[in-house]
């Protein structure tokens, strides 16, 4: 580990050397990375794509430091051949919040650019689409800024002093009256209001040809809006879908419907109160979620809270036993959006029902587990649970994962449905910053676990799942390998668990966190799950940050649907594998 | 050959067919709503038919199974003796903030005392997470068993004051009996510790 460091400082080094009047080294109190001029911005990361290797923009996101008027904008990059995360950032005044888009040079950075201008307000200049996208146009203000307060406004902090001692039950929406309490912007008029593209989404049959250069037939384009309510979505998004026949020529997700800002929420609460908000991200992965924020504050509060042996194993065989319930569910649902409706997810339904039974007997709920906590896990393994999780993992799973492969891998129909149908091709799927099954499926074995391991899985025996192809097929058959590693690890890990703590040192109920930033992240079943933290030394964090999987794996999807029909669209939905508690947050 | 892959899946479902007369055979009459046979759906080699006829049919809970929070009262000499102090540690470890306490006070000097003069959880604000249960420092709220709380109407029905938090700790000893042996224990060791020590001071 420290050779590791040590190799990373020198990198660091070497680019500080290169670009000395562009760059200097983050020297605030816990902070890390590199503080850019926003003018040399593209030219920087232009050469730390190409000559340093750092290929993929994971994350970007942006802080409001309020009491210094600055907003910051913080780029997290790895490169695809692994290796741990270089932060970058630029520092830009709040008055006028104004940077150079990435995406030019990162295609992935698109929504979560269009993200940062929603929620903080920072201005990404030359970004092709710069518009809302999880919240509404009728929306008023930014409400990422450390300003701007929530309708059902109670206290900038919790606890509320008005719970103890001197408590007195009320409803805040008695209080606060639903319609009093709402802004819109100026000359906002909801009654009134109409989508500026009410052409392109509600008229359905109009001709939206501008220039006529096709000499052939004279056809007309077609606009269909796939969802917000539809079973295919997996939940209420919609796919606008500029169709020229069948075949689709554009394409634009629409989200943000489930959207309840998970982050303002963390950052009111204390940072012991977001792990069972946590669960709530993606709720089928509770137990990536809550190891995701553990390891992230973790890192804040440093080496006295580093879990103790047996929480290390009892976390690997947790997240481990989510993946598989992950993937056997996306791919009995994917069998349900090519039209084998619900016999292949009743028996993936099973097998993950009987996952549930562990985890409600260790964590005491069935999907909003709460089990992580800062330090260890909450509880030990009750009786008997050791001996169902060890039959489940040599008996059972292997024989499921089989039968689910003999099922439905060599089926006709699903074969010719997936295979060749959205691809995404190695160098774009880096490009899009997609992440996990996406990017694997597409050729770049990059595996977190593997490539800046995490907890202790560093120790264990296992390969990283790879397809070439980055069609829908080898997005489905990738779940099995997964899975298939996946229990290789649950063997492993459940013959080493040893005896011991399962927690080391609780922090009290409220306690200080030290000053700092860190970027945790996991290889969650879904992709890299990162939580970026800024703490200004309080109960509270000043900025909590998702890095959502499955938000960004969506920013590929309009390249991987160009060109094909409309009736794979679902497929190739499907196949990304995403849960709108995670998407719209 | 074409259409092999669609004959194979094909198989498996009738296998799972066959799987299912076949267990009800081997099963008998005790495979469907008796405690054993919904105890046999949970196992690792469970075969056929898998769902559950709620509420004809339960999934046993697991002890550490939580819902919404209760109060837990002693008994002693039909009297209740409250375990709440009215510390506040609840209300304030609460992520959703959906515990209000208000502490009594000593009707004649005003001094706060150390119990609840009322207590209110806003269920429809409470997450389940159980983090009350898990900082109080008296075991005087814990989580519940009980999940079926549907009612008609939601601005009073869903706030339980005191009077319907409280439960004995006899109830809390059926649902959690590990949990409860557990503290039960460490209680008599503390106490027999501090005896320990009154008798050596005497």
């Amino acid at each position: 580990m420290i050779e590791q460091t040590a190799e990373i400082n020198k990198i660091d080094q070497s680019i500080i050397n290169r670009f000395p009047d562009w760059v200097r080294e983050d020297q605030r109190e816990g902070y890390e990375g590199l503080l850019v001029e926003a003018a040399h911005l593209i030219p920087f990361m232009e050469v730390l794509r190409d000559e340093f290797g750092y290929d993929s923009l994971t994350s970007v996101t942006g802080v409001d430091y309020l009491p210094e008027e600055k907003m910051e904008v913080v780029y997290h990059l790895y490169k695809s051949t692994g290796g741990s995360i270089l932060v970058v950032k630029v520092q830009v005044p709040r008055s006028s919040p104004v940077v150079p888009s990435l995406v030019g040079l990162y295609p992935g950075a698109a929504f979560q650019e269009r993200e940062a201008w929603d929620l903080l307000g920072i201005r990404f200049e030359g970004h092709p689409n710069l518009k809302r996208i999880l919240m509404w146009e009728g929306f008023e203000g930014h409400p990422l800024r450390k300003d701007w307060v929530e309708a059902f406004f109670e206290g900038e902090f919790k606890p509320y002093e008005d719970r103890w001692p001197e408590g007195k039950v009320s409803k805040v929406e008695a209080d606060k009256p639903y319609g009093k309490n709402i802004n819109y912007p100026e000359g906002f008029n909801p009654e009134t209001w109409i989508p500026d593209a009410k052409e392109l989404l509600f008229q359905g049959t109009v001709s939206l040809k501008t220039e006529d250069d096709d000499p052939g037939l004279e056809t007309e384009q077609l606009v269909v809006n796939l969802g917000p309510q539809h079973p295919s979505t997996h939940g209420v998004f919609r796919m606008v879908a500029k169709l020229e026949g069948e075949t689709v020529v554009d394409l634009e997700p629409v989200m943000g419907y489930l959207h309840r800002n998970h982050e303002k929420i963390g950052e009111r609460n204390t940072f012991s109160m977001n792990m069972p908000y946590t669960d709530r991200l993606d709720y089928f992965c509770s137990m990536s979620n809550n190891f995701g924020y553990a390891l992230s504050v973790e890192k804040l509060l440093g080496e006295k809270y580093q879990p103790p042996e047996r929480a290390q194993y009892i976390r690997v065989i947790m997240a481990e036993l989510t993946r598989i319930l992950n993937h056997f569910m996306a791919i009995g649902f994917f069998l349900n959006d090519l039209g084998a409706y619900f016999t292949p997810a009743l028996y993936a339904i099973k097998e993950r029902e009987l996952i549930l039974d562990i985890f409600e007997a260790v964590s005491g709920s069935r999907m909003m587990c709460n089990y992580f906590r800062f330090g260890g896990v909450v509880r030990d393994l009750p009786e008997g649970i050791e001996e169902h999780i060890r039959k489940m993992v040599y008996e059972r799973l292997p024989r499921q994962i089989d039968e689910m492969d003999r099922y439905l891998v060599e089926n006709e129909i699903v074969v010719s449905r997936c295979q060749g149908v959205g691809v995404l091709t190695p160098e774009q799927a880096i490009a899009y910053s997609a992440a996990g099954p996406v990017l694997r499926a597409s050729g770049v074995p990059y595996d977190i676990r593997r490539a800046d391991p995490y907890g202790i899985y560093d120790r264990f025996d296992f390969d990283v799942a790879v397809r070439y192809h980055g069609d829908v097929y080898d997005r489905f058959l990738i779940k099995y390998d997964e899975v298939r590693q996946s229990i290789r690890i649950l063997q492993q890990a459940i013959d080493g668990l040893p005896e011991g703590e399962i927690l080391a040192n609780k922090p009290a109920y409220k306690f200080r966190m030290p000053k700092g930033e860190s970027y945790g992240r996991v290889e969650g079943p879904k992709g890299e799950l990162g939580f970026y933290i800024v703490s200004d030394g309080t109960d509270n964090p000043w900025r909590y940050h998702v890095r959502a999987p499955s938000f960004i794996n969506l920013t590929g999807l309009r390249e991987m649907s160009l060109g094909e029909k409309i009736a794979d669209l679902v497929a190739i939905l499907g196949s990304i594998d995403i849960v709108l508690g995670e998407v719209d947050r | 050959m074409k259409g092999q892959g669609i004959l194979k899946g094909l198989g498996v479902t009738l296998k799972h067919l066959i799987d299912t007369y076949l267990e009800d055979i081997k099963a008998g009459k005790d495979r469907y709503y008796t405690e054993e046979g919904v105890r046999q759906r949970m196992t690792s080699d469970t075969k056929g038919i898998f769902t559950v006829n709620y509420p004809e049919e339960r999934l046993p809970l697991a002890e550490a199974f939580r819902f919404v929070p209760f109060l837990v009262y002693d008994e002693e000499d039909g009297e209740q003796i409250v375990r709440c102090t009215a510390c506040g540690i609840c209300s304030k470890v609460c992520p959703s903030q959906c515990i209000w306490i208000t502490r009594a006070e000593d009707p004649e000097t005003g001094k706060p005392l150390k119990t609840p003069a009322e207590f209110a959880i806003d269920i429809d604000l409470c997450m389940n997470c159980g983090y009350c249960a898990e900082y109080c420092p008296f075991d005087a709220i814990k989580m519940d068993h009980d999940f079926e709380l549907a009612g008609y109407e939601r601005m009073e029905a869903n706030i339980h004051l005191k009077d319907r938090l409280l439960k004995p700790a006899s109830y809390y000893a059926e649902i959690r009996p590990l949990n409860y042996a557990l503290e039960q224990k460490a209680k008599a060791e503390l106490a027999e510790r501090k005896a320990a020590r009154r008798a050596k001071v005497d």
